[in-house]
């Protein structure tokens, strides 16, 4: 079921919350629709599913209009981020909801309502929960039987709206892995809304950067995440060291440091650039290999799992680094704080114009 | 490296915040003061007034005809408004707490209008908006309908008044329910009745009973707008708080008391039931 959105516009009061929406979901996708809170990516999710009318645009699911059906008639599934379960409905009769409300001519069965439930229940490993209440169930508990309650209905599309940011960091993972292997035994073409570029770039067949309404990128994680179109997809990718400078022939200034500019952005004349290098990207050694290498000294540092975090103040730099490397190569090279080692920028990335961090 | 410095915490919590004991004892008294003096005192008095003529005379006194009818108009009153008044309160519940439109803030501060008005003043706009001297009265009149002066009046009097009790009671619950589950609901294919049937109604339940057990007690007990609109015909026109009233000004005091203490009765009807309601929404929020 592949969905496609044609120029999408939805505007509130004081604000436009999506400005010309274009996107084609294959069938089968999931997708990760990721920015920062409030920059229109769950309002987009609720058009989907008719809970909100855009203001222009189209919503084609397999190439029919479906802008204004109503949603009962969308057969969307959809999971909230705080689940919406049914609190007076215990755990069956809410993932039975959907079936029970069918009109009676397509309604199934009793005893093929209760195989059906079951089915779902052991689905999503909640089967011994059918009498309980939600109020008695934990939060993964809950959005997993809000799952089951969304297939019951075969939809057509699964619409997940950031649905494990409630839970916390350990049940949020479990749920993220157990979803990514759900998706591939049932195979429904499935949107999820999240901020957490992790989730994003571990769950998804494909990510949509949403930002201020708009689309900044769309594409594999692998694309996204290496060849990132703007500053702001980069920036919001990961951990980044911003450094303001200029470009001018070829040549990037950072400080009193220069070094050259990427192929694309060999002929412009003089102008503001920012220069963006994730930490695990930056080399420390004791021994000068290159010209470019900078002079810097260990401000801090922080233990950060398998990593160790250093905190640099280089040479020619107004703002601080921050650099990670594995705790081996730190063990290795005896590194301690106020020493002065070398430091290597790799795969810096220059984007020019005015973007602000 | 980390070493356990901290001790367990003594298993008997002990209170850091507490007023002192003369302060309790002072509010308790205060308390109690306000009750004898207000509550129990009078009531006493109303029981003791009641029956100071013996058993008889009040078994009597509240089964002389005039009694009944005002007993009948009364009960008539209240089962016509509360369900007339759980419809308006609900459809007015809904409409503020799951639509965005434009006048919903005014909508909101107008609801305890009937509140903020004196009962008497409730009482006085409708006879001028129906009563037979006016254009709408008369046209009513010339059709053989009777409002003002009839029982009509008195019911929409005391839909007046007491219609904001359910509203009220059921804006905050539903604003904190929020619209996720009928969404989830519509979501999964329910039509609007099936989302009132099955989700909205069994989440406010306990809310809506609530309001209208509250609606009931002022249906019965008001005085002023009724007062206003009803003309005091003893049979026909005259509720129980009016037919007290009648009788007490007649010097006819241990009658009236008898009759008062059936609103009594029923107040404290209303007291046990709206108690135990509350035990149960309490249960329920723990429960579920």
């Amino acid at each position: 079921m592949g969905i496609e959105l044609r120029n999408i516009t939805k505007k509130f009061a004081t604000y436009t919350a999506l400005d010309n929406i274009n996107l084609n979901i294959n069938s089968g996708e999931l997708i990760a629709l990721l920015g920062p809170s409030g920059c229109g990516k769950t309002t987009l999710l609720r058009i989907i599913a008719g809970l909100e009318l855009p203001n222009s645009g189209q919503i084609l699911l397999d190439n029919k209009d479906t802008t204004n059906l109503p949603p009962r008639k969308k057969n969307v599934g959809f999971v909230f981020q705080h689940y919406a379960l049914f609190r007076r409905l215990n755990v069956f009769e809410n993932v039975a909801f959907g079936l029970k409300v069918l009109p009676w001519r397509e309604r199934p069965s009793r005893s093929e309502i209760q195989k059906r439930v079951e089915h779902l229940l052991t689905l999503v490993q909640m089967e011994w929960a059918m009498k309980r209440y939600p109020s008695q169930l934990s939060g993964g508990q809950r959005q997993r039987v809000a799952l089951a309650r969304a297939l019951a209905v075969n939809p057509k599309v699964l619409l997940l709206d950031e649905p494990f940011s409630a839970l916390d960091a350990k049940v949020r993972q479990e749920l993220r892995r157990w979803l990514r292997k759900l998706h591939e035994e049932i195979h429904v073409t499935s949107i999820f809304v999240t901020h957490d570029q992790e989730e994003a770039l571990e769950l998804a067949d494909r990510i949509v950067v949403v930002n201020k309404g708009r689309i900044e990128q769309e594409g594999t994680p692998q694309e996204v995440y290496d060849q990132p179109a703007n500053a702001f997809v980069y920036n919001f990718l990961g951990n980044v060291n911003v450094f303001h400078g200029r470009i001018n022939k070829g040549k990037v200034t950072l400080g009193n440091h220069q070094f050259d500019a990427p192929e694309e952005l060999k002929n412009l004349e003089e102008k503001p650039s920012q220069s963006f290098v994730r930490p695990h990207e930056i080399g420390i050694s004791r021994i000068q290999s290159s010209d470019s290498d900078l002079l810097g000294t260990i401000r801090e540092v922080r233990l950060l799992g398998g990593q160790i975090g250093l905190n640099l103040e280089c040479e020619g730099l107004d703002l601080p680094i921050e650099a990670e490397i594995p705790r081996e190569h730190y063990i290795n090279l005896q590194l301690a704080r106020g020493e002065k080692v070398y430091v290597t920028l790799n795969r810096v990335k220059v984007f020019t114009g005015d973007y602000e961090i | 490296m980390l070493k356990q410095t901290t001790q367990a915490s003594p298993p008997v919590l002990k209170k850091r915040i507490s007023d002192p004991r003369w302060v309790q004892i002072l509010l308790i008294g205060l308390m109690l003061l306000f009750f004898t003096g207000f509550i129990f005192l009078p009531l006493a008095l109303v029981f003791a007034q009641a029956f100071q003529k013996g058993w008889s005379f009040y078994l009597e006194s509240i089964r002389e005809p005039y009694a009944v009818e005002a007993i009948k108009l009364t009960l008539l009153t209240t089962a016509v408004v509360v369900p007339l008044n759980a419809v308006f309160g609900l459809s007015a519940a809904w409409a503020i707490t799951k639509f965005n439109f434009a006048g919903k803030t005014a909508l909101k501060s107008l609801l305890d209008l009937p509140f903020a008005v004196s009962p008497v003043i409730a009482g006085l706009i409708f006879v001028l908006l129906v009563g037979s001297r006016t254009p709408f009265g008369s046209w009513l009149g010339e059709h053989g309908i009777k409002i003002i002066f009839s029982t009509p009046g008195i019911i929409i009097a005391t839909l007046f008044v007491t219609f904001p009790f359910v509203a009220r009671e059921l804006i905050p619950l539903m604003e904190a329910q929020g619209r996720d589950e009928e969404e989830a609901a519509v979501t999964l294919g329910a039509r609007g009745w099936q989302i009132f049937g099955i989700i909205t109604l069994p989440n406010i339940r306990l809310g809506l009973l609530y309001g209208m057990i509250l609606c009931s007690a002022r249906s019965i007990g008001e005085f002023g707008a009724v007062s206003v609109v009803s003309g005091h015909i003893r049979g026909q026109t005259n509720t129980i708080p009016l037919h007290v009233e009648i009788l007490y000004s007649e010097y006819n005091f241990t009658a009236s008391f008898a009759v008062a203490s059936l609103l009594v009765f029923l107040a404290l009807l209303t007291v046990v039931l709206k108690s135990s309601l509350e035990k149960q929404f309490q249960n329920n929020s723990l429960e579920h």
